[in-house]
Parts: C-alpha cells; sequence; structure tokens
C-alpha cells in the first residue's frame, strides 16, 4: 500500500505531529516500504482464531480502594514547563 | 584493583575488609572517566555513589548491609530514580526529573547497591545501535567504530567496560539480548511480567521487560531475586513466588536437558556464518555433555518481525501520547495555539525513528486498517505463541542466535530502518511470547568480535535458564 501524502497528513494530525516538504517525502517512503513489508501477515491463515489481547498471566487483579498518599500537588507539578501555584498553563483554549 | 569473577568475591572480600565499597566505586568512576569517549553514561553520581558507599562501608562493619551491598550498579535511561535526571535519550524529556523510584530500582536500594549512573539508550528504546539518542551515539568498548547494539547501548558497553557491576536496562524486542551479544557480556530478558514495569517508561506495554546485564550468572541470578516479584504499582506483574534463583544455581545435582535448535540454522542466509559456525559447535558440546539435542521446525519465522512492529508501533503512538508539553518535559516556544503547541513540540521533541513509529503505530490502529493490520497482527501473535509454547512443552530449551551478524559500523544501516529492524530478527520471539531468554557469550568471529548465543526456555523458568546457561558458559 502507497502512503501518499494525504494519508501521511491524516496520520500526522491524529499523531500531532507535523511534517515539513523534506521530511514528509522520506517519511512517506519509509513508511510504504515498512507498510509493505508488513503486509506479510496477510499470508497466514487466521480464520477463526481469538486475537491474543494480554500478555499478564494476572485475571482481575483488584484491591480495596483506600485512600493513599501518593504524589503530592507539589511534587506533581515539579516537571510542568509551565504552571502556576496550582496548575498546569496551557496557551489559551476558549476565546 | 583485582579483576573479580563474580559479586560474591567481592562481598567475600568486602565482608573480610580488604577491600572497601568507597574502592569500588572510585575503581568504576575512574574508568567511566578515563572512557568517557564511549558516551554509555549520560549522568555520573559520582558524589551521591561514594557517599553512599561510605554508608554502606559502614553497614558491613556492623553486620547490618543488605544482600547487594557493594553491588555498583547503572540504569538505563528509562528507569526512573527519585530526584535524579530521566529522559529516555530524548529532547522531549530536557530537564526532567523523576519523582518517585521505580519498585525495581527501589528494591536494589533497599538491599544497599550503589547507583553509580545514568546510561545512555536509543531514544524511547527504539533502535538496534544505539544511533538514536538525542545525546549521541554510544561506542563499542572493543572497536569505537562499530556499535553497541541497542537499544540499551549504554548499558552493555557498562558492563562490557566494567564501568559498573551490574546495568538494568529494558528488552521490548530485544533491547538488552542484543547488545550484550555485540559487547560480549550476559544479558537476560525475564518472563513478561516478572519484574514490576512501575517507573519504566513505556514503549511497548504488552513487550516491555525489565532485563539484567552482567558478566557472571550468578550476578544476574542474584540481582533478579531481589528486582522481581509481586508488586501493588503494577497490575499485571506476576504474583507468582519469585525462587531464590542464586541459590537454585548452585543446585548441582546432575541434569540431562532436551534441547531444541531451528533446522534452518545451516541455511539460514543472512547469518553470518562464523555466528552459525559457533552455535553448531556449541550444540556439539551440548550433545557430548549427554544432552538430547534435536533440530526443531519454525516455519512462522518470517511472521515474528512483522508481528512485533505492528503491535509494538501501536502500543508506542498511545504511551506517548502522554509526550504533549504540558505536564513535563519541553515545551515548543513556537506556538500560538493548544494545538500548534502539541504539534511543535511533539515534532521538535521527538527524533524521527520516534516519531516513525508513532505514525506507523497510529496508522495501524485508525479505523480503516484497524482490522487488517492491528487485529490480524493480534491474532498472528496467538499463534506464534501457541507454536512456541508447543516446542517448548517438548524441549527444555530452544537454542539459536541472538543477531545475524556480530557489531556492526556505525552509520551502515541508520538510513534504511528496515534494514535496521531485521538485526531483531532472533531477539523479538521471546517478547512476542513473552518467555524468558537470555544472551551469553559464545565466542569471537574473525576480527575478535563477540558472538552470543540465545537461549528461550518457558514461561517462568529462569531458574532453568540460569542453570544451563551457567553450563553452557563453563563448557570451554
Amino acid at each position: 500500500m502507497k502512503i501518499n501524502r494525504e494519508v501521511l497528513d491524516k496520520i500526522a494530525h491524529l499523531s500531532r505531529l507535523e511534517f515539513d516538504e523534506k521530511d514528509a517525502e522520506k517519511m512517506m517512503q519509509d513508511m510504504t516500504a515498512i507498510v509493505d513489508w508488513v503486509e506479510k501477515l496477510k499470508e497466514v491463515d487466521t480464520e477463526g482464531v481469538e486475537p491474543l489481547t494480554t500478555m499478564s498471566h494476572e485475571i482481575n487483579v483488584l484491591r480495596e480502594d483506600e485512600i493513599k498518599e501518593h504524589l503530592s500537588h507539589e511534587r506533581a507539578l515539579q516537571n510542568a514547563p509551565q504552571k502556576d501555584a496550582d496548575y498546569f498553563r496551557v496557551p489559551k483554549v476558549l476565546e | 584493583m583485582k579483576a573479580y569473577a563474580t559479586f560474591r568475591e567481592i562481598q567475600h572480600d568486602l565482608q573480610h575488609g580488604t577491600i572497601t565499597c568507597r574502592e569500588l566505586v572510585r575503581h568504576h568512576l575512574d574508568i567511566i572517566n578515563t572512557k568517557a569517549h564511549l558516551n554509555a553514561f549520560l549522568s555520573v553520581y559520582e558524589d551521591a555513589a561514594l557517599k553512599q558507599a561510605a554508608r554502606i562501608d559502614q553497614k558491613i562493619s556492623q553486620q547490618k548491609a543488605g544482600k547487594l551491598a557493594g553491588l555498583v550498579v547503572g540504569l538505563k535511561d528509562v528507569l526512573s530514580y527519585e530526584d535524579h535526571p530521566l529522559q529516555a535519550g530524548s529532547k522531549i524529556l530536557n530537564g526532567y526529573t523523576s519523582v518517585y523510584n521505580a519498585t525495581a530500582v527501589q528494591r536494589l536500594l533497599d538491599e544497599d547497591a550503589i547507583i553509580i549512573g545514568r546510561q545512555n539508550c536509543d531514544e524511547f528504546a527504539m533502535g538496534s545501535s544505539n544511533e538514536n539518542s538525542a545525546f549521541g551515539p554510544v561506542r563499542n568498548d572493543l572497536d569505537n567504530t562499530r556499535v553497541p547494539g541497542g537499544s540499551s547501548g549504554g548499558s552493555a558497553v557498562a558492563v562490557q567496560a566494567d564501568m559498573c557491576r551490574i546495568s538494568l536496562g529494558s528488552d521490548t524486542g530485544g533491547s538488552v539480548r542484543q547488545p550484550a551479544a555485540f559487547c560480549g557480556v550476559i544479558g537476560l530478558k525475564p518472563t513478561y511480567s516478572r519484574i514490576s514495569r512501575y517507573g519504566l517508561i513505556a514503549y511497548a506495554s504488552s513487550f516491555d521487560c525489565i532485563g539484567i546485564f552482567g558478566k557472571s550468572i550468578d550476578d544476574v541470578a542474584l540481582v533478579l531475586e531481589v528486582i522481581a516479584g509481586p508488586d501493588e504499582f503494577d497490575s499485571t506483574v506476576s504474583k507468582k513466588p519469585v525462587p531464590a534463583y542464586s541459590k537454585e544455581l548452585t543446585q548441582t545435582e546432575r541434569k540431562t536437558f532436551k534441547v531444541g535448535y531451528l533446522k534452518e540454522l545451516s541455511t539460514s542466509e543472512g547469518l553470518q556464518p562464523e555466528i552459525q559456525k559457533n552455535i553448531v559447535a556449541k550444540l556439539d558440546q551440548i550433545k557430548a555433555a549427554g544432552h538430547a539435542v534435536e533440530p526443531i521446525e519454525f516455519p512462522l519465522m518470517d511472521f515474528i518481525l512483522p508481528t512485533y512492529y505492528i503491535l509494538a508501533t501501536a502500543e508506542a503512538s498511545s504511551n506517548l501520547s502522554r509526550f504533549d508539553g504540558v505536564r513535563y518535559g519541553y515545551r515548543s516556544k513556537n506556538a500560538t495555539d493548544l494545538l500548534s503547541m502539541y504539534k511543535k513540540t511533539r515534532s521538535e521533541g521527538f527524533g524521527k525513528e520516534v516519531q516513525r513509529r508513532i505514525l506507523l503505530g497510529t496508522f495501524v490502529l485508525s479505523a480503516s486498517y484497524y482490522d487488517a493490520y492491528y487485529t490480524k497482527a493480534q491474532k498472528v501473535r496467538r499463534i506464534i505463541r501457541d507454536k512456541t509454547k508447543e516446542i517448548l512443552k517438548q524441549y527444555d530449551f530452544i537454542v539459536m542466535p541472538i543477531t545475524p551478524t556480530t557489531a556492526f559500523k556505525m552509520g551502515e544501516h541508520t538510513n534504511n530502518p528496515l534494514e535496521m529492524y531485521l538485526a531483531d530478527l532472533f531477539s523479538v520471539q521471546a517478547n512476542v511470547v513473552g518467555v524468558p531468554a537470555i544472551s551469553i557469550p559464545c565466542g569471537t568471529d574473525q576480527q575478535g568480535l563477540p558472538i552470543g548465543l540465545q537461549v528461550i526456555a518457558d514461561d517462568f523458568e529462569e531458574s532453568k535458564l540460569l542453570q544451563f546457561s551457567d553450563l553452557l558458559l563453563n563448557m570451554n
């Protein structure tokens, strides 16, 4: 399957990434080659096979819902690129 | 300082006062300094490690020391160590400091290990050569023009060059075993869910395993028994009791094992001739030692890598969505609104290989292609797992190469991502299936570059795997 500019732009938007002309060209080439390669899986007969969705050997791991001290407010904000006393700051969302 | 074969010997000398933890740390720090050109460490905790060493020396003299007292450990840049920097080899985590300890790290500290520094790796553990780090490539200590393997390249080189006794890395598709082979050290990937992933930066959560680099099986066994086991912070981690691996290693009742090897070993294209030769020779030795050695067929070999790359990139695209410039790390200064902040932060912060995998993962998860790629790969994963487990019911171990070639030249595969992916041909099966696997040194090629031999065992059979590895290493 050929990954063209339209597909790339759509996927890039969903991924919250953007590419200039030069990078887009290389990315489309690489993606096309990789997608063609993984299409090899079509050769495997998977009729009636259930998808394997978890690798853990544990089932239904439950615990009491207790209030515990985890990360403090201050600690959680410590690495923020922009913050005020209580919140993470981001560019204005609503006009 | 004298060369120690095992950490036990070090502990013996520590107990008898012929060496101190401070001297050990000083020894490793000196090598880190003289071999700075290898670029294996991103941070060296010189003062803190020396202080910790002094504290532990005191504990040893008071007979109060933990079971890893004096063990000098390096951490791959994906493991959280409270109040120390953590970046996953990426610019997008510029300035990030861990606010808690990974469970594995906490358990090392609780037993008085000394953490000496943070090790370079491929960005977000994505790569097979350690050329994808935002901090520049790591060099193989045996030949500085060659790669150390990846993604845990810094961790492998650190053990190779004696910059620390043990490294913790992570193995999602071979990232511990492959660099271990390229550097001539031991690399263990335990069973999926054997070690808590709490505090490990996620790449592909259904594959990710913390792994251990060392120079002796005994060291690796000891560290595994300390860091493995149940953890309330990881709901996927196994609740199975953790055996005393290092003790079981010394129980030497004579056992014979049944070993299977890939029938295609002798005809496999792209496999370096010396690797094939050394492994065949090792299989002969195993047979001569009284074990059963039989060829096995695995017709699904060609489908393992595509399955891995579909599922791992899908999980990566989801895991890496958290790096958006809001809560931590890098934020672009060029943004005009929220959407452009996300896009510019991620496009400027992530390297190209990471972007490629996020795109591929988003593609296979997008509505129009989900069933054709993602669900299909999950189905093939089940078939691969069932077939592999079937073999492991009949055989104690599967023996195979871990890499198709020995350490390649820097820059050799950097322009062709697909070519680089093929370097993982033999390593990903254990991750796709979830079973434990180890890479141990098995001679060298004509240029003197180390060859690794891979042994795969069934779920939670680390004890048997380590015993057999020890046996193989003592066969020469």
